[in-house]
């Protein structure tokens, strides 16, 4: 494997019962890097990355972590990574500081080093206050950034984050943000999987979108939001016209799609004031009654529709995406 | 975050001695998180220590007015060492339960993303209830002494008794954590252990001599394990053991006989466990 892929995946594919978790997955994170594995519920983000962390085996296909196969040297990739779980890994009837503790012991640390270790952390996420009270009567957010701790101790060159803002308010937000950030400038690879196009945005040097198990775009923020457009126009009509979508196309900074039954346009547009405005005037000047029209920033929805809708493949690289 | 101090985990040298060092403290580790959980919440511990206690009082006051042993013996002298045995073999249910509630968190997954040794997770888990077990003999003993009881025997080999009894409570609890992993909840293997334990516990002599049973029952009772070690811990505290009098083999030698079963059952328990766990914590 290259020198500089800390993290290196090629054709996983695993299945539970009738669905197909992962499909083929290829995925690559340089070293001191973050890549962003977006993606819906369920769309195989958390077993990718089970496998990754060697909770899970894939039914084909291999992976490396800082060099070790994720099957057959499983214990030596898990002295490289720290992860941190969708659901909290804590110890709840234990203290912070006893929690830390135990990972610190387990990770092989002495006990000088694991408790100099674990007041460090504590003090660097803001919870010396309430390091001796029992997990349970942590607040969400406090569960987050200890449980981010937890996978620190052992300073791991590799994190796996599987959505580590979830559930959590702006300012928590803000604070594992800035952490992540300053972890990676210390040299740290990380993958995490999020839900929130932003989030991957702010974050991600890569982003690869999963869908339905299958990877269905990859590339830079940048090469995904020129995809997608900075903005979303969409409108829907009384009745279907012809002349729509071509009247459409002069906004659009992509493909402009139109559903089923012709009602419904939609389209990335340019970044321009008064879109909206000018949009309804085109299209009553040829003689489309017009129900309803939006301007929307994209959300992760339209990234999927534009990704799938933008191109007959179902596997694009997001370079390769008109733009 | 400071990169200032780059810590290397120590990784237990390859020799034998450094891997056995190195998971001794990833038991000890995980043996200490339960006694943690045990002291934030010592209701835990009812079923080692007031259970028992109300176990020995009813028997002994309740039932024990209306028994009649051969030889006119007393009752508190026959049932102690058995509801010693008695109250060990159901409390083995803690371990299920304990085990069923760790790998029903996200405790599990986190664990199993560090450099420890898998199985410790089972023997941190085994050595907390043995502990746990020793409470419930000290919490027996002392009621036994204040009701009656006497153990007419040496000290070495009174001790030599509880060791016993121990050490199939300890066998015991290999077979429950088995079945902890087996089920989906922590519910259903407490249901299932109790299914399996409490014949075991009853159709036995722990609480009257079989000699009075039906013949098929009586021979059950003879053979299963409960009565050897009930019988074992008499013959060591030299306290009324009717089933001396019984030509099968393990009433005969319940000493050796009690060992005998405890090294069969974690025989067929301790790998049994570990491939549960490993299946259970698989996919």
């Amino acid at each position: 494997m290259s020198e500089h892929n800390m993290i290196r995946a090629e054709a996983l594919s695993k299945r539970y019962g009738e669905t197909q978790a992962l499909d083929d997955v290829d995925l690559e994170v340089a070293t001191g890097s973050i890549l962003g594995v977006l993606g819906p519920n369920g769309a195989g983000k958390t077993t990718a990355l089970r496998i990754l962390t060697t909770l899970s085996t894939p039914d084909s296909g291999r992976a490396w972590v800082a060099g070790h196969d994720v099957v057959a040297e499983a214990a030596a990739v898990r002295r490289k990574i720290g992860v941190t779980g969708q659901d909290a890994t804590l110890d709840e009837l234990l203290t912070g500081r006893q929690n830390l503790m135990m990972v610190g012991r387990l990770s092989r640390l002495g006990r000088l080093v694991a408790e100099a270790r674990t007041n460090e952390l504590l003090e660097s996420f803001e919870l010396t206050d309430a390091a001796d009270r029992m997990v349970k009567g942590y607040s969400g957010g406090m569960r987050r950034r200890l449980d981010l701790a937890a996978s620190l101790v052992m300073r791991p060159p590799v994190l796996f984050l599987d959505e580590p803002t979830t559930g959590l308010d702006p300012t928590s937000r803000q604070r594992v943000w800035g952490v992540i950030r300053g972890l990676v400038a210390d040299g740290v690879t990380v993958l995490l999987t999020t839900q929130y196009l932003d989030e991957a945005d702010a974050l991600a040097d890569g982003i690869v979108v999963i869908d339905r198990g299958r990877v269905i775009a990859r590339g830079t923020p940048s090469e995904l939001k020129a995809a997608t457009g900075s903005q979303l126009l969409e409108v829907t009509l009384a009745e279907p016209h012809p002349a729509a979508a071509r009247e459409l196309a002069a906004f659009s900074v992509g493909t402009v799609k139109t559903s089923e039954d012709g009602m419904r346009l939609w389209t990335p547009a340019r970044n321009e004031a008064g879109l909206a405005v000018a949009a309804l005037r085109v299209l009553d000047a040829a003689g489309a009654l017009v129900d309803d029209i939006t301007v929307h920033r994209p959300s992760l929805d339209d990234v999927f529709a534009v990704l799938t809708g933008a191109t007959i493949a179902p596997h694009v690289d997001g370079a390769e995406v008109p733009a | 975050m400071s990169a200032a101090t780059v810590m290397t985990p120590e990784i237990g040298a390859p020799t034998l001695a450094g891997r056995l060092r190195a998971w001794a403290e990833d038991v000890w580790v995980m043996t200490r998180r339960n006694l943690i959980h045990v002291r934030r919440d010592p209701m835990q511990l009812s079923d080692v220590t007031i259970q028992p206690v109300l176990f020995t009082l009813l028997f002994i006051y309740v039932f024990g007015a209306a028994m009649v042993l051969p030889g006119g013996a007393s009752y508190a002298q026959f049932a102690l060492a058995g509801l010693l045995v008695m109250n060990l073999t159901t409390s083995s249910v803690g371990t299920a339960i304990g085990l069923s509630t760790d790998l029903s968190t996200g405790v599990i997954s986190r664990l199993r993303t560090l450099p420890m040794s898998p199985t410790a997770i089972l023997v941190g888990r085994s050595i907390s209830d043995v502990l746990a077990a020793v409470l419930c003999s000290v919490f027996i003993a002392v009621t036994g002494l204040i009701v009656g009881w006497r153990p007419e025997t040496a000290l070495p080999s009174v001790l030599a008794g509880f060791a016993i009894a121990l050490l199939f409570s300890y066998a015991l609890s290999w077979l429950s954590a088995s079945v902890g992993m087996a089920v989906s909840s922590a519910e259903t293997a407490q249901g299932i252990v109790f299914i399996l334990v409490f014949p075991l516990a009853f159709v036995s002599n722990v609480f009257v001599p079989t000699q009075g049973m039906p013949a098929w029952l009586a021979t059950i009772a003879n053979w299963n394990p409960v009565s050897a070690v009930a019988s074992a811990c008499r013959t060591l505290w030299g306290n009324p053991n009717p089933s001396a009098s019984i030509q099968a083999w393990p009433m005969q030698h319940p000493v050796e006989a009690s060992v005998v079963w405890s090294l069969l059952i974690l025989l067929a328990c301790v790998p049994l466990a570990g491939r549960l766990y490993r299946r259970r914590t698989s996919d």
